[in-house]
């Protein structure tokens, strides 16, 4: 399963379990406040090849009809599907 | 019931072989090594259907016991001084992930100088760790406390590590005559394991995690309510061993001939044998003495120890233990449970058996005599005269 | 059969996770995971990849994951591989991932136990070659001449004095069923690896290089650049040991210029001429052996 984001982020008195067993993959926080720049894939050139989605170290990118895309919410702008890019066309942009 | 012939270890070593843990993990050292040795050899003939890990260290076999018990099965270990010094990092990991790991511990002394005999510095200076610690007397308190250990760790509430002390040669090597229960006996009282604590191909679980400092008190706390927990769980693992087995036991303490007494011995593990016998003689020259055993120093009988302190004049921890610098942990355990309790009768501390030093009959007397007159300093090592103040 | 990009399932393992961008150990992780798939048990000791995907209540592996204690990966491993058996489970691989402390340091004792016991787990190494957890000190993996915050590089030492443990023989002198050195810079070499150690029934170790940006001193998003050169200058090697034989899985022709390796990260970049031919003829005695003794 991929872990996402739950309802229920914040645990009081009860709510703490009474060992340190718990659900996998519950998440609570995005990522994507680290970015200062974003890679932007240019959906017509992408063939799909998935190198970026190979490399990724966050595990953000995806292929869906043949096309690379990038779960924002987890990318850290690191920038290697980037530079991956055999095609080049996966820029790094400013984040406003 | 069969009776056998058995020192403490190999006592204990067939109180884990009824228990039938599914893992066992453990790494030999003097004087624990005859259980590792019985229970291997349990193993190899099929009386004992577990899998035994030959660890290279003490610190993987505890380390290994949690990866069994994080996947939801028994697991035993077994160690002594240097050896449960050196797993001691995996004692708070166990206890925070609160897994009820059982593990015998053959109380010796702890080096330098290097020394194999009987103390209990090894696991009283561990009296911290979030584990329930239980002092056996004899042969057959080993064997029982192997069953019952399970029982009072693995119940839902207590969810908590057991360790059982032998004393070091004095119950781990002495032969004595045990009754054996039948495994059908032992069936009935110990159900088999079941958990939500655990690693699940169905259920996923991500464990052993981090906490910050909000939540990591929250689960100290919980941690320590459940030690608090057992208590009550004690008593009933020791009414369901009565009613299966026959044998009586008396939960966190055990009293000698207290009711009326004026001056206690307070003490733990094989010396307290000698304390009655003593007791026995003194009352009978008219002495109106008595003795208390600690079987479990976590969780710590407070209201237990002030109940039975509760008409008498003066009283002695005996033990074999120092904490240095300061005086005896027994004896600062006592005096805290006695003055939360508003008691404040004179308390005297006597250090001996260190490094397996004899304590004698006579020295036992001379505790009684001393504390009826009040003639000592309150922290005493037996024989020796000098005052380290 | 080899595996690819293609056949990975789709699912993510470790995902919202904390580590630096562009960290090498969480590629290693997420990639090995997604390999075993769902019923990876995963066991990670204190470091890196603990400190930064177990977090209450952010908890990020999608698998059964634990920690451990740092020295105990693979003793932990152990005894989950051995309750799972007794439970009746067979589907399922028990796998740890530690640094390269975790490994070649502390907890080198209790994975040369769980080796002689030949104990059904994967072990990866996934190496940055410091402690960078703690904030990059050195380890018994860093190379020659790194500089780490305890080897500093001055004006009488410059930075580390020793070179690398072998990890990989050092496993393998064990008669292990299976070792295997990658980089995640050869995702495919590392992935088929793997998927190897998870056919084969005993102790299995893969050793990856795992570039961390932080500690190496390169930009964030050359992890994986740094990772083939590595290889490519030949300070790294991919081999495998499997059936009491070393095997060389690739024997460059020719190969790049190890001063520009080093000279792109900063922890390396305070060696003289003479350090790095230091470093070149222990690289070319290395090789030398290779070529000579393993099968190519």
């Amino acid at each position: 399963m991929t872990p996402y984001i739950r309802d229920k982020k914040v645990f009081g008195f009860e709510d703490i379990p009474e060992n340190t067993a718990f659900e996998a993959g519950y998440l609570v926080t995005v990522n994507s406040g680290w970015r200062s720049i974003r890679p932007v894939i240019d959906r017509e050139k992408c063939t799909g090849c998935r190198q970026c989605y190979l490399y990724c170290p966050d595990g953000v990118i995806s292929i869906k009809e043949g096309k690379a895309e990038i779960d924002y919410d987890f990318c850290k702008g690191c920038g290697i599907c980037s530079k991956i890019c055999k095609l080049n066309v996966i820029n790094m942009e400013e984040e406003r | 019931m069969a009776k056998k012939f058995l020192s403490g270890d190999e006592a204990f070593a067939e109180g884990i072989r009824l228990a039938k843990p599914d893992v066992i993990s453990a790494y030999p050292i003097t004087p624990q090594t005859i259980v590792v040795e019985r229970l291997s050899e349990m193993v190899e003939d099929g009386s004992l259907k577990s899998e035994f890990i030959h660890v290279e260290s003490e610190h993987s076999a505890l380390s290994c016991a949690m990866g069994a018990s994080a996947a939801g099965v028994r697991a035993f270990t077994a160690t002594s001084s240097q050896g449960l010094l050196y797993m001691a990092e995996c004692l708070t990991y166990a206890s925070g992930g609160r897994f009820p790991i059982v593990m015998m511990n053959a109380n010796r002394a702890t080096a330098l100088p290097w020394n194999i005999y009987g103390d209990q510095r090894d696991s009283l200076s561990l009296l911290d760790s979030g584990w329930i610690q239980a002092y056996a007397e004899n042969a057959q308190e080993s064997l029982d406390l192997a069953l019952m250990s399970y029982y009072i760790a693995e119940n839902e509430k207590v969810s908590t590590p057991f360790m059982v002390n032998l004393d070091g040669f004095i119950v781990t090597h002495t032969y004595e005559e045990v009754d054996v229960p039948e495994v059908s006996l032992a069936e009935k009282y110990l159900p088999p394991y079941q958990t939500k604590n655990k690693l699940d191909l169905d259920e996923p679980k991500n464990m052993a995690f981090s906490a910050g400092p909000d939540h990591n008190y929250i689960f100290k706390f919980k941690e320590h309510r459940a030690m608090l927990d057992a208590v009550p769980v004690i008593d009933q693992a020791e009414k369901k061993f009565a009613e299966i087995f026959g044998r009586k036991y008396t939960g966190l303490i055990e009293t000698y001939l207290t009711e009326d007494a004026d001056h206690v011995i307070i003490t733990l593990g094989s010396i307290a044998g000698l304390c009655r016998e003593t007791a026995d003689k003194l009352r009978a020259e008219g002495k109106k003495v008595g003795v208390i055993r600690i079987r479990y120093m976590r969780p710590f009988p407070v209201k237990e120890l002030a109940e039975a302190l509760k008409n008498v004049k003066s009283a002695a921890v005996l033990e074999k233990d120092i904490s240095f610098g300061n005086e005896g942990t027994v004896y600062t355990n006592v005096n805290s449970a006695l003055f939360r309790n508003g008691m404040l009768i004179p308390v005297y501390n006597f250090i001996g058996g260190l490094g397996g030093r004899n304590i004698s009959p006579g020295d036992i007397e001379n505790i009684f005599e001393t504390i009826e007159n009040g003639t000592s300093e309150k922290v005493n090592f037996i024989g020796i005269e000098v005052n380290p103040q | 059969m080899s595996i690819g990009a293609k056949d990975l399932c789709t699912e993510e393992f470790f995902y919202g996770h904390k580590a630096c961008a562009g960290c090498g150990g969480s590629l290693a992780v997420r990639n090995a995971l997604k390999v075993l798939g769902k019923n990876a048990v995963a066991v990670l000791p204190a470091g890196c990849m603990s400190a930064v995907g177990f977090n209450f209540p952010q908890l990020c592996f999608g698998n059964n994951a634990i920690i451990s204690t740092f020295a105990g990966t693979a003793s932990m491993l152990t005894g989950i591989e051995a309750g799972f058996r007794a439970r009746g489970i067979e589907n399922f691989t028990a796998v740890g991932f530690a640094g390269d402390g975790g490994t070649a340091d502390i907890g080198i004792q209790a994975l040369s136990g769980a080796i002689d016991r030949n104990d059904n787990i994967i072990y990866i190494c996934y190496d940055n070659e410091a402690y960078m957890n703690t904030g990059i000190q050195k380890s018994g993996l860093t190379p020659f001449g790194a500089k780490t915050t305890t080897t500093p590089a001055g004006k009488n030492i410059r930075g580390n004095i020793r070179p690398k443990k072998n990890m990989f023989e050092i496993a393998a002198a064990h008669d292990i069923p299976y070792a295997a050195t990658a980089t995640v810079g050869y995702m495919n070499d590392f992935l088929n690896k793997v998927k190897k150690a998870s056919e084969i029934k005993g102790t299995k170790y893969i050793h990856v290089i795992a570039p961390c940006p932080t500690g190496w001193g390169i930009p964030v998003s050359d992890t994986v650049e740094a990772a083939k050169e590595i290889a490519d200058c030949g300070l790294w090697y991919l081999a495998e040991y499997e059936n009491g034989e070393f095997t060389l899985n690739h024997d460059p022709k020719e190969f790049t210029d190890v001063a520009a390796y080093l000279k792109k990260q900063g922890r390396f970049r305070h060696l003289t001429d003479e350090d790095i031919s230091i470093i070149i003829k222990s690289r070319d005695e290395k090789w030398k052996k290779i070529r000579n003794e393993w099968q190519g």
